[in-house]
């Protein structure tokens, strides 16, 4: 098996995940950095407070006041009649051993981060091993079959928020399996769809991630020759082609 | 007095301690379904959310829509308001600039825009923050601060904020390397914040 790490200049952006905070108090990040940030949000104080502070001051440029129209007022009145109020957030639960940890290593610094993505990645293979190493007798899934290929090719795209997406390629098997760990949830009414395409530059559906953190998808159609497989963000229910530029891409050159 | 060094202050916003602190009372009692006190804030907060909703949607007739939107979303998620972490009217604005560019960036919006692109980059008129905020005593605020930034920051920040493009759009607006604008928003802001004398 051969590991390509495609951490490239585009991936490099997210390396400053932090110098976000200012656009994203002004609402200046397009829906995909919005869902990195705000899952970076959640582990980092420095950057909560930072948004807070900004926000405070951003409000300070909206001094225009512009009086609406009555109506609106009692349009307004009307329509929380049928709204109801969602409850308060209760209190967090305490701070788990697992997350001060983790926390620790990702203010470590680069070996060690390393060292926990191989750990991840351990894991993960232990996981899918699990199901079948037991009972010999299961046949093996299509995803399974690439995933253990002696052909199999491992293309990683590594995320500054922690989280990674990965690729593997079968040739002989003639299909591709893409792995996500920790991924951000696709903005609403968007699916993450999977591309792939042939030698003759034709980019083909290869199906939809599950709304889930960690996936493990089987690519949709022939990958016995892709040069290429990307990740783009879609309306619900994916596109014929790409609508946008992608989230990740992998270029399959073994 | 020299206009351009405000006096730091800690009222939140632009609204007094005690207007603050009104507004943060009339959210929490909204979050238990009390629909006076929403009336009541509405009737504060409505002139400067819908000014915010014009200035970035220019459409009349969706700017009170986005309004409408606004307020709706508040009543809906007041519990999530913490005074800890901020006021009360940024909160509010907060919810409002969000939806005013949502809105913006709506598919159908977003093919109207790309004809303009140039058009508006042409049109942008860089006083225009510093024009239209004259009465108030908070306006005046705001104006000195905003001379405290460079030419570069203001513009980025307008056009983030009022033109509701992304940090990537306002670098090709303004000619800055990709990955730049986010920085000039972002320490523009932090001198705002300093000069105003909110958050910390
Ligand atoms: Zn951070």
């Amino acid at each position: 098996m051969t590991d390509h790490d495609q951490t490239n200049e585009t991936r490099q952006e997210w390396n400053d995940v932090h110098a976000l905070s200012g656009a994203y108090a002004v609402d200046a990040l397009d829906d995909l950095e919005r869902a990195r940030f705000e899952s970076h949000l959640r582990n980092c104080p420095d950057c909560r407070e930072e948004v807070d502070g900004l926000r405070e001051a951003a409000a300070f440029l909206a001094v225009d006041p512009v009086e609406p129209p009555a109506r609106l007022r009692a349009d307004i009145l009307a329509g929380i009649e049928a709204i109801r109020p969602l409850p308060p957030v209760v209190a967090p639960e305490p701070q788990s051993e697992p997350d001060d940890g983790r926390r620790r290593w990702l203010t470590t610094g680069a070996p060690l981060l390393v060292a926990a993505a191989l750990v991840l990645v351990a894991l993960a293979t232990t996981a899918w091993l699990r199901p079948w190493a037991d009972d010999e007798s299961t046949p093996l899934t299509a995803t399974e079959r690439v995933l253990t290929a002696d052909d199999a090719d491992r293309f990683v795209q590594r995320f500054d928020d922690g989280s990674r997406a990965t690729v593997v390629v079968s040739r002989s098997e003639g299909r591709a399996v893409v792995l996500t760990e920790d991924m951000a949830p696709a903005p609403e009414g968007k699916d993450y769809q999977l591309w792939l395409q042939d030698p003759s530059g034709d980019i083909d559906p290869a199906g939809l991630m599950p709304d889930q953190a960690d996936a493990t998808v089987l690519l949709e159609g022939d990958a016995s020759d892709a040069t290429w497989a990307g990740i783009t963000v879609e309306p619900d229910g994916g596109s014929p082609q790409p609508t946008t530029d992608p989230i990740a891409e992998f270029v399959l050159d073994a | 007095m020299d206009p351009g060094v405000p006096a730091p202050s800690g009222s939140p916003s632009g609204a007094s301690a005690g207007a603050a602190a009104e507004l943060a009372e009339l959210l929490r009692r909204s979050a238990r379904g009390d629909r006076d006190a929403f009336a009541s804030l509405y009737d504060a907060m409505a002139a400067r959310v819908h000014g915010l909703a014009v200035r970035v949607v220019r459409d009349p007739a969706q700017a009170e829509e986005v309004t409408q939107e606004a307020f709706l979303e508040i009543w809906r998620t007041a519990s999530r308001f913490d005074a800890d972490r901020g006021s009360a009217v940024s909160w509010v604005l907060t919810i409002a600039h969000r939806k005013a560019v949502d809105r913006v960036r709506s598919a159908e919006a977003a093919s109207r825009r790309e004809s303009t692109y140039h058009q508006q980059n042409q049109s942008i008129d860089h006083d225009s923050t510093a024009d239209a905020a004259q009465a108030s005593l908070e306006a005046r605020r705001v104006r000195a601060a905003l001379t405290q930034l460079t030419d570069v920051q203001r513009e980025a920040i307008e056009l983030a904020y009022f033109g509701g493009y992304t940090h990537t759009e306002v670098a090709a607006l303004l000619d800055l390397p990709v990955g730049t604008a986010k920085t000039r928003i972002r320490d523009g802001l932090i001198r705002l914040r300093d000069t105003i004398g909110v958050g910390r």
